[in-house]
C-alpha cells in the first residue's frame, strides 16, 4: 500500500517537474501553482501540529509572517548570505517561535489552546507593524521582496520561481513522509489520541508536543517565505491576518487531518475553488454577473463545505480519494 | 500622579469592558448547555444588526423591526442548532468549534448577500455625550449599555433560578446524560438557548452598531470577547461580566500607561496575554466550573 | 448595466479560459481596455463600489457621448479582490494577457499596488495609485511605470499642516500649537510618522502620535490620552470603522469635531455618517470636491443614469467622495490615453504607450474646465521626474448630511518632501538592482 502510494506520488512529482514547465501560461504558474505550493506547505506544517499531534492552531499566518520577515531580515542584515541559506535559517527562527508559542500547549488542549494561539496571531502582527527594524527601517511600511539570487543566477521568470518552490516543497514533503512514519510520528498520534495512554507507553508527552510545534513552525515559516518571495513578492503584516490562518485550517479540514496528501488536496481545492466559482458565475449568471456576489457565494460555499466535511467526511478529500480508488480497484 | 485622570481611565476601561461582556454572555449560554464554543456569535451579531437596520431603513418602526429581527434571529438559532450542531453531537469540542468557524463564514457571507455591503448609521436616540460630573467624563451611552447588560444578567438570573425552563436549562448544563435520562428534551432546551443567544446577539449588535456604525467589522467583536471568556470562565454568566470588566480595565490601563513606551496600539493583544496568563494559572477562569481540557 | 455585464462576463470568460471568443467582440484595434481590480464586498466595499462605480460611469459617458476616445471605444472588466493582496495578484495574472492589452491598472489598494510593481514594470504597463500608494514612486526616474497621481501620503501630511497653519493665522503661528496624530495600526497608518516629526521640527509645533490598533472598534484609552494632552488639533489618519468610532469617542471625551482633521482615507460619507451627530463639524482633506454640480457629473446623470446605464446601485451616491474620486480617476486615465493617441495614433494602444501619455499628462486649470470638471479637481502636471503631478488639495467640512468645501486649493510643500522621496527611491533602486533613468536627457532627446 505504502509503496504504491509512493510510486504515485513520485509520478505526480515527475509530471510537475518535467512536463508542467513546458506549459506556456504565466497565469498557471503565477496565480495557481506557486500559491498552491506555498499553501500546501503551510497546511503540511499545520497538519503536523493539528492533524498528527492534535494541537489546533489559529495562528498559522503569524508564523508565515515570521518566516517571511526572517528571510528578509537575514538577507538584509547578514551580508553575503545566500538565499538558500537564509530560507532554512528563517525556518529555524520560526521553529523557535513555534516552540515559544507552543508552551501553553503543554498545559492546554482543544479550543483553549486554539484561543491561546490567537495571542500569537495578534502579537506577531503587532510586532512587525510596530518596529520598523524588521522592515529595514523602510518608511513605506510594505516591503517589496528583493530579487532572489541563487549562485549568481536571478530567479525571475514564473517558471523559475515555480521550480524553486517545487524543489523546496519536494524536499520538505519527503521529510514529512519520513517523519510521520517514524517513531516520533507515531508518538504524535499517540499523544493526540490519548495523552495518558501515551505516557503509559513511555512517551515523553511534553517533548513530543514541543517537537511538533517546532517542526510545524519550520514548515509554516518556509511556506511564508515562499509566499512572500515567490508569490505576492511583497511583505506586509496585513498580508498574514487571521483570515489567512483560518484558510490554512480550512485546507487541512477539507483535505484531511493527519494526512500528507490531504494538505495538497485541500490546498489545490482552496486555490482553485474561487477561480472555478468566478468562471462558473460568469458562465451561469451572464448579464447580471457581479463579481462581488461571487465572492460572497464563495464564502458561503466554503463555510458550508467545512461543516459538511466535518459532519460527513472528517478525513477530508484524502479519504474520499482513497475510497474512490478502492472502489475502482474493486470494480476492475 | 493625576488621580482624576486615573479614575477616568478606570471608569472608561470598565465601561469598555461592559461592551465585551454583552457579546460574551451569548457565548456562555450556548457553551453552558451544549458545550459548543460558538465562534459564529460575532457574525450573528453582524447579521442581527444588519437585518434590523435594513428593516428600519425600509420604514418599519423601531419596535416592529426589533421584533421581526428577533423572530429571524430565533429562527436562525433554531436552524443552526438543528442543521449544523445536532448532527455533530458527540464530536470532540474542537470539531464543534471548527464547525462554528465555518458557520460564521456562511452567516457573514449571507448577511452581505441579503443586505448589501453598505455602511449604515444606527441611532438609538441615546446621545454619546459625557455627563457633566466634575472632571471625570462618563458617557450617557456607556451608562445605558451597562444598564442593558445588567438587566440581561438579572433577567437571565431570575429565569434560570425560578422557572421550569431555567431548571431544565440548569439540569442540561449540569449533566447532559443525566438530564436525558430524566426525560428532559434536550433538543428543545438547545433550541431555546440558541434563540436566547440570537436575542443577545441582536442587543449586542444594536449597541455596538450604534457606536461603530453597522458594517462588516461588527463581526470582529467576537475576537474581543474570546479573552473575556477565558478570564471569566466559559460557563459563567457572572464570569462573562467580571471577565469583561477585567479585560476592559487591563486593556485601557495598559494602553494608557504602558503602551506609549513600547510603540502603542497594544490593546489588540494585551487581552490575549491576560487570557493566556489566566489559562496557565487558573484554567477554569474566575468563575468557571467545568473541568478544563488540560493535561 | 446589461451591456456592461455581458461584456464583463465575455471578457472574463475569454481571459480565464483562454477561449477564442474574440469573434463576439469588436475588432480589438478600436478598443482601449481597462482591467478593474474592484472590491464590492468585504470590509472596504463602500470605497470600492464608489470609486469603481465613478470610474466605470465616466468611461461609459465617454463611449456614449463621444463614441469613445477619438473613435476608440473604452472597454473594461472587473474581478473582485475584497482588498486582499493575493486576490488582486491573481486578477492581475488573469487579465494581463487580455486582448486588446490592458491600458493601465487602478487597484485603489496599497497592498495590491505594491505587489504589482515588479510585474507591471516587467510587463511595461502603468500602475495608477491616485491619492495613495508608494510615496517614493513619485520619483519617475526609479519607478517609470508607477503613478501616485494628484497626491502621495507625504504631500497629504504637508497639506494638512499647511491647512492648520492657515487656520491658525499663518505658518509662523504653528509654533504655539499642539497636534495629535491618531493613526491606524498598520504600515499605512505608520507611514507618515517621520514626516510629521520632520514638519514638527520645522514649524516647532508640539506633536504626539498615538496608534489605534486595527480594526479600531474601541478607542477609549486613546481618546483619554488625547483629553489629557489637550491638543489644538487631532489629525485622524484612519481606516474603515476606526473613523466613526474616533468621532464618537471624541464626543465622549468632549473634544470638538471641528478640530479633528481627517486624511484621505477618513474623508468619505461612510466615515462620517455612521457617527451621527458626533461628526457634525468634522473636517477632512480631499483632492476632489463632492457634489453633483460639476458639468461632467451632471452629464453622467443626464446621459448615463437617465438611460439606466449607471453603475451605482444607489444613484444617490453619485457625487459622493469615492464616486467623484472615481470620476477624476476616469478623467486622468482617459486624458492620458488621448495624449498618448496624439503621439502614437488613434487606435488601440499598448500599456507602454499609455504610460507615455501619463508621463505627459498636463491638465491646466483651463483644460480641466474644458473637460467639465472645473472645481471638481484643480489641475495636474505629470513629468518624468514627478509622477505625482503637483496635485492641489482642499478641505471639506461635514454638516451632518454632506460635505462642504471650506478652503481654497492648497499646495503641499513639495520642495521639502522631495529629498526624502529621492533618498527612499534610490534605496529601492539599489536594493532591486535598478538603474534610474536620467529624466533631463530623456526630455532633451524628446524635444
Amino acid at each position: 500500500m505504502n509503496r504504491s502510494r509512493d510510486v504515485t506520488a513520485l509520478a505526480i512529482f515527475g509530471v510537475f517537474l518535467v512536463a508542467v514547465p513546458f506549459i506556456k501560461s504565466d497565469y498557471l504558474f503565477n496565480a495557481i501553482l506557486i500559491p498552491f505550493i506555498a499553501v500546501s506547505l503551510a497546511a503540511l506544517g499545520l497538519n503536523i501540529l493539528a492533524g498528527y499531534a492534535g494541537q489546533v492552531s489559529l495562528g498559522s499566518a503569524a508564523f508565515m509572517a515570521i518566516g517571511a520577515f526572517s528571510t528578509y531580515d537575514l538577507l538584509l542584515y547578514v551580508p553575503h548570505l545566500p538565499f538558500l541559506v537564509a530560507l532554512p535559517g528563517a525556518g529555524l527562527i520560526t521553529a523557535v517561535a513555534g516552540l515559544v508559542f507552543g508552551l501553553p500547549g503543554l498545559r492546554l488542549r482543544g479550543f483553549y489552546l486554539a484561543i491561546s494561539t490567537l495571542a500569537a496571531q495578534f502579537f506577531v502582527q503587532w510586532v512587525f507593524t510596530t518596529f520598523p527594524w524588521f522592515q529595514g527601517g523602510d518608511t513605506s511600511g510594505v516591503i517589496t521582496a528583493p530579487p532572489i539570487f541563487i549562485d549568481g543566477f536571478q530567479v525571475s521568470t514564473p517558471v523559475e520561481r515555480y521550480l524553486l518552490a517545487l524543489a523546496v516543497a519536494a524536499i520538505l514533503t519527503v521529510f514529512a513522509i519520513a517523519l510521520v512514519r517514524s517513531r516520533v510520528g507515531q508518538s504524535f498520534l499517540a499523544v493526540r489520541d490519548n495523552e495518558l495512554a501515551a505516557k503509559v507507553l513511555g512517551i515523553n508527552v511534553l517533548k513530543i508536543k514541543l517537537i511538533a510545534c517546532a517542526i510545524s513552525g519550520f514548515y509554516i515559516g518556509i511556506a511564508g517565505a515562499l509566499w512572500a518571495y515567490l508569490y505576492v513578492r511583497t511583505i506586509e503584516p496585513a498580508g498574514y491576518d487571521l483570515d489567512h490562518s483560518f484558510q490554512i485550517l480550512f485546507v487541512i479540514i477539507l483535505g484531511g487531518l493527519a494526512s500528507i496528501r490531504g494538505a495538497f488536496l485541500g490546498a489545490a481545492f482552496l486555490v482553485v475553488l474561487p477561480l472555478l466559482l468566478s468562471r462558473g458565475g460568469a458562465a451561469l449568471l451572464g448579464p447580471n454577473f457581479d463579481s462581488g456576489y461571487v465572492d460572497l457565494a464563495e464564502k458561503i460555499i466554503l463555510g458550508a463545505l467545512i461543516i459538511l466535511f466535518l459532519r460527513l467526511e472528517p478525513q477530508g478529500l484524502s479519504a474520499l480519494l482513497a475510497r474512490f480508488s478502492l472502489n475502482r480497484k474493486a470494480t476492475t | 500622579m493625576d488621580w482624576s485622570f486615573l479614575i477616568g481611565v478606570v471608569i472608561s476601561g470598565l465601561l469598555a469592558g461592559v461592551m465585551y461582556s454583552l457579546v460574551a454572555i451569548g457565548f456562555v449560554l450556548i457553551y453552558k448547555t451544549s458545550g459548543v464554543l460558538n465562534f459564529a456569535q460575532g457574525s450573528m451579531l453582524l447579521f442581527a444588526a444588519l437585518t434590523f437596520v435594513s428593516l428600519h431603513e425600509e420604514g418599519l418602526p423601531f419596535w416592529i423591526a426589533f421584533v421581526l429581527t428577533l423572530a429571524i434571529m430565533v429562527l436562525l438559532g433554531v436552524l443552526i442548532e438543528k442543521i449544523v450542531l445536532r448532527p455533530l453531537i458527540n464530536q470532540p469540542p474542537i470539531t464543534l468549534f471548527m464547525a462554528t468557524l465555518g458557520l460564521s463564514y456562511i452567516i457573514e457571507g449571507g448577511a452581505q448577500f441579503v443586505w448589501g455591503t453598505q455602511v449604515h448609521q444606527l441611532d438609538l436616540g441615546i446621545a454619546d455625550v459625557p455627563l457633566p460630573l466634575n472632571s471625570i467624563l462618563i458617557s450617557q451611552f456607556d451608562i445605558f449599555c451597562a444598564g442593558v447588560a445588567g438587566a440581561i444578567v438579572a433577567v437571565l438570573g431570575v429565569v434560570l433560578q425560578y422557572t421550569r425552563v431555567g431548571l431544565a436549562f440548569r439540569a442540561a448544563a449540569f449533566d447532559q446524560y443525566a438530564a436525558l435520562n430524566t426525560g428532559l428534551r434536550l433538543p428543545r432546551i438547545w433550541a431555546i438557548t440558541w434563540g436566547v443567544a440570537g436575542f443577545i446577539a441582536l442587543v449586542g449588535g444594536l449597541l455596538w452598531g450604534a457606536r461603530t456604525g453597522v458594517q462588516f467589522s461588527l463581526s470582529l467583536v467576537v475576537l474581543k470577547s474570546l479573552p473575556v471568556l477565558v478570564v471569566g470562565g466559559f460557563d459563567s454568566i457572572i464570569g462573562a461580566i467580571v471577565g469583561g470588566l477585567l479585560v476592559g480595565l487591563t486593556e485601557t490601563l495598559m494602553e494608557v500607561y504602558v503602551g506609549p513606551f513600547i510603540g502603542g496600539g497594544i490593546d489588540q493583544w494585551i487581552a490575549y496575554a491576560l487570557a493566556l496568563a489566566f489559562l496557565l494559572i487558573k484554567p477554569t477562569g474566575l468563575f468557571g466550573q467545568r473541568s478544563v481540557e488540560r493535561v | 448595466m446589461k451591456l456592461r455585464g455581458t461584456l464583463a462576463s465575455l471578457l472574463l470568460a475569454t481571459a480565464i479560459g483562454g477561449l477564442p471568443l474574440t469573434s463576439h467582440a469588436q475588432t480589438p484595434t478600436h478598443q482601449q481596455y481597462f482591467p478593474l481590480q474592484s472590491y464590492r464586498v468585504g470590509p472596504y466595499a463602500a470605497g470600492g463600489t464608489g470609486f469603481f462605480g465613478g470610474f466605470i460611469d465616466y468611461m461609459n459617458l465617454i463611449n456614449t457621448r463621444d463614441g469613445g476616445v477619438n473613435g476608440v471605444k473604452l472597454t473594461w472588466s472587473e474581478c473582485e479582490t475584497q482588498y486582499v493582496v493575493e486576490k488582486g495578484v491573481e486578477c492581475y495574472q488573469r487579465l494581463k494577457s487580455h486582448v486588446p492589452p490592458p491600458s493601465a491598472w487602478n487597484p485603489l489598494s496599497v497592498g495590491i499596488a505594491y505587489a504589482m510593481i515588479p510585474d507591471i514594470t516587467a510587463d511595461k504597463v502603468p500602475l495608477i495609485t491616485i491619492d495613495h500608494g508608494r510615496t517614493d514612486s513619485t520619483d519617475g526616474a526609479v519607478f517609470p511605470y508607477v503613478f501616485p497621481l494628484l497626491m502621495n501620503p507625504y504631500s497629504e501630511t504637508s497639506a494638512i499642516i499647511n491647512f492648520i497653519g492657515s487656520k491658525s493665522g499663518g505658518d509662523e503661528k504653528l509654533g504655539s500649537k499642539s497636534i495629535v496624530v491618531l493613526y491606524h495600526g498598520s504600515p499605512y497608518g505608520r507611514e507618515t510618522i517621520p514626516i510629521y516629526q520632520l514638519l514638527a521640527k520645522k514649524y516647532g509645533f508640539k506633536l504626539q502620535q498615538i496608534e489605534v490598533p486595527d480594526p479600531g472598534t474601541q478607542q477609549q484609552s486613546q481618546w483619554l490620552q488625547i483629553r489629557r494632552i489637550r491638543p489644538d488639533y487631532v489629525v485622524l489618519r484612519g481606516w474603515g470603522v476606526m473613523n466613526p468610532v474616533a468621532l464618537k469617542s471624541a464626543q465622549e471625551v468632549g473634544f470638538p469635531a471641528d478640530h479633528i482633521i481627517g486624511n484621505v482615507w477618513s474623508n468619505s460619507e461612510e466615515d462620517a455618517r455612521p457617527a451621527g451627530n458626533a461628526a457634525k463639524g468634522y473636517i477632512a482633506l480631499t483632492t476632489q470636491a463632492t457634489g453633483t454640480r460639476y458639468p461632467v457629473i451632471q452629464q453622467i446623470q443626464n446621459i448615463i443614469y437617465k438611460a439606466h446605464q449607471g453603475n451605482m446601485s444607489d444613484p444617490a451616491r453619485v457625487g459622493s467622495v469615492y464616486y467623484n474620486l472615481g470620476v477624476v480617476n476616469g478623467i486622468l486615465n482617459v486624458e492620458a490615453v488621448r495624449i498618448a493617441q496624439a503621439k502614437f495614433g488613434n487606435h488601440s494602444l499598448t500599456g507602454d504607450q499609455v504610460r507615455w501619455g501619463f508621463e505627459h499628462l498636463d491638465l491646466s486649470v483651463a483644460k480641466v474646465q474644458a473637460l467639465g470638471a472645473a472645481g471638481l479637481f484643480h489641475s495636474i502636471d505629470v513629468t518624468c521626474n514627478d509622477h505625482e503631478g503637483h496635485g492641489y488639495i482642499t478641505f471639506q467640512q461635514w454638516n451632518g448630511k454632506e460635505w462642504n468645501r471650506i478652503s481654497d486649493w492648497i499646495a503641499p510643500d513639495w520642495a521639502i518632501l522631495r529629498p526624502i522621496i529621492e533618498a527612499s527611491a534610490n534605496k529601492y533602486a539599489a536594493q532591486n538592482h535598478i538603474t534610474p533613468r536620467v529624466c533631463s536627457t530623456e526630455e532633451a532627446a524628446a524635444n
